[in-house]
């Protein structure tokens, strides 16, 4: 039984394929971390996974569950790529956390003790506890993105996808995400971790799946930070220097109907 | 005879308590996922539904709440498939919506005036039918805000998550443009729709100067939307013993000088967030020790301090100074 299984994975944005003929098997309890380079199409193909973009070819089970078919989303944890979690309208990171609970909670119910007790917990698992009821907009951006991760571990799910929460987040903030991820990891998680580069996590990780451009380039042990990036995967002395600007991967045309064409940045 | 014990007075007191709490119920969603001028939006279009109400002989409040919806949902369609220029796609539709109610208006051989009404509200010639359309409709517009706050909450926080939770994003985002027009419809006759966006906008404006919490802005917007049209509406009526002063901008000012009055307490709050932001902890290349300072910084001695890292920073005239053994560190 894997947790997360695709096979031949393609996706297209606006007709133009992105990712193309990716296989790949998630065991239970596996900490995966999905590296390349910006634009390689790490974040389409965890977006793929969760059900965010259809399928061009081939199939994605989730729980030996097809992903058309498959309902049980408690047992998902989404942490998408975000700068902030910041909206129009102020919100406590008490809040926020409780949305994470929603897979779990009916219409018109009101919060069980269970319920409360999930979400006071998840907010003490990213050490946000003193923080509770302060609005999101005052914390700083590793915060903000601790604050993202307790809500997908409100819902107490068995797999997690996350997409960059490492972004722009401090050495501090990323050591107490490591920590995070630690516990998730000793409880029997299994983990899909989208990152350009691991930091404090990279000891954390049991395997790697490097992006090249659409296709899978790589899959086995973990690779140190400079090593994703070189075009043999491992030779000691090389450093990645440049990132590529995110590519656009259709050209914008502008005409107030035509469809949404970004490639999952927002 | 007071003017509350007149008939109309009554009936339109009770259109705006209604009116002033359900506007803004459904506005606090709108402005979270920063669509503030969808009520306007929605507003020109019903122009259209009223105008069709007036040409045909039906009731001008249904037609509204007919043809909004279907411009509501237009609105959702375009702005889920749009891209950067949605809002002009948008503009198209509001545009569309207003010149078609003066035109078709016009064709009915009715008068401005009539129409006139509708665009900037007219509270006091209420009938009895209206008010109770008006209250039945709000009441399920705030039963649907506050009873589904968590799954709408969810999903214009964060459409993406709220996806992958299980959540039928569509749906729920169908839903608020529905309530949208609903209360827009609603709030037609109390402050005109040409104003009812400000309704559903400026309370939540107001509210989230002061709140740190979703519960509390949507709460609190409720009330300042109710304090507003009913206070709106009596200082109108009683204005009108002296001057012609109508209900419907008297009920929008009322509500533009809550904000004005607030706007400086959530500056200063703000401010004083700001300042007591953590400073980033990275590892400082070198400091400056300040072996004789006048001033003995602590925990009440006035000048802001900032967590940074381990340690507490007291900020003052461009200084960063942490306290460190007998001297404080400059870095």
């Amino acid at each position: 039984m894997s947790v997360v299984a695709a096979s031949n994975a393609s996706v297209a944005i606006a007709g133009r394929p992105v990712v193309r003929g990716v296989s790949l098997t998630v065991e239970p309890g596996e900490f995966v971390a999905l590296m390349g380079a910006n634009g390689s199409g790490k974040s389409t193909l965890v977006r793929a996974l969760t059900g965010l973009r259809p399928l061009a070819n081939g199939s994605v089970t989730l729980f030996d569950q097809e992903i058309g078919s498959f309902h049980d989303w408690r047992r998902i944890g989404f942490v998408p790529q975000r700068a902030s979690a910041v909206t129009g309208v102020p919100a406590s990171v008490w809040e926020v956390v409780a949305a994470g609970r929603l897979t779990r909670r009916r219409w018109l119910r009101p919060l069980s003790r269970a319920d409360r007790a999930a979400i006071n917990d998840a907010i003490d698992v990213v050490g946000l506890g003193h923080k509770a009821s302060d609005g999101v907009a005052t914390l700083s951006g590793g915060q903000q993105q601790r604050t993202l991760i307790a809500r997908a571990l409100a819902g107490e799910p068995d797999l997690f996808f996350l997409d960059e929460p490492t972004a722009g987040v401090d050495l501090p903030n990323q050591e107490a995400l490591a920590g995070t991820l630690g516990v998730l990891k000793e409880s029997g998680a299994t983990i899909v971790l989208v990152a350009h580069e691991l930091g404090p996590m990279a000891t954390l990780i049991d395997r790697a799946v490097v992006m090249r451009d659409g296709r899978k380039a790589y899959d086995g042990p973990p690779l140190a930070d400079h090593e994703v990036h070189h075009p043999d995967f491992g030779e000691t002395h090389t450093h990645h220097h440049e990132e590529r600007p995110h590519r656009d991967h259709a050209p914008h045309v502008g005409s107030p109907l035509d469809p949404r064409t970004n490639g999952g940045r927002h | 005879m007071s003017i509350l014990q007149q008939d109309f007075m009554q009936r339109a007191l009770i259109a705006a308590l209604f009116t002033g709490l359900a506007a803004p119920s459904v506005g606090t969603y709108l402005v979270q996922r920063r669509l503030a001028l969808m009520g306007d939006g929605i507003g020109h279009v019903a122009v259209t539904g009223v105008a069709l109400g007036l040409l045909t002989g039906t009731s001008p409040t249904w037609t509204a709440v007919i043809v909004s919806i279907l411009g509501a949902v237009l609105i959702e369609v375009i702005r889920e498939r749009g891209h950067a220029n949605g809002d002009v796609a948008l503009a198209l539709l509001f545009y569309g919506g207003l010149a078609g109610g003066v035109l078709l208006t016009g064709l009915g051989g009715q008068s401005a005036s009539r129409l006139q009404e509708f665009l900037f509200g007219a509270i006091l010639s209420t009938s009895p039918a209206d008010v109770w359309v008006t209250a039945a409709l709000a009441a399920t517009v705030i039963v649907i805000c506050v009873g589904l706050a968590p799954q709408l909450f969810a999903v214009a926080q964060d459409q993406e998550f709220a996806r992958v939770a299980g959540l039928n994003v569509r749906f729920y985002n169908v839903l608020v443009a529905v309530l949208a027009a609903v209360s827009v419809s609603v709030a037609m006759r109390t402050v005109g729709l040409l104003l009812v966006s400000a309704l559903m906008v400026v309370p939540v404006a107001t509210a989230q100067q002061v709140t740190r919490s979703f519960r509390t802005t949507i709460g609190l917007a409720m009330g300042l939307g109710a304090v507003a049209s009913v206070g709106g509406l009596l200082v109108s009526a009683y204005a009108s013993y002296h001057a012609r002063v109508a209900p419907g901008p008297t009920i929008v000012l009322l509500s533009l000088a809550g904000f004005v009055l607030t706007w400086p307490i959530g500056a200063w709050l703000r401010h004083r967030q700001r300042l007591a932001l953590p400073f980033e902890a990275v590892e400082p290349h070198e400091h400056d020790v300040i072996d004789t300072h006048p001033h003995v910084h602590g925990d009440d001695c006035g000048h802001v301090a900032v967590q940074h890292g381990d340690h507490v920073d007291y900020v003052h005239d461009g200084h960063r100074h942490a306290e460190h053994g007998e001297h404080y560190d400059e870095h």
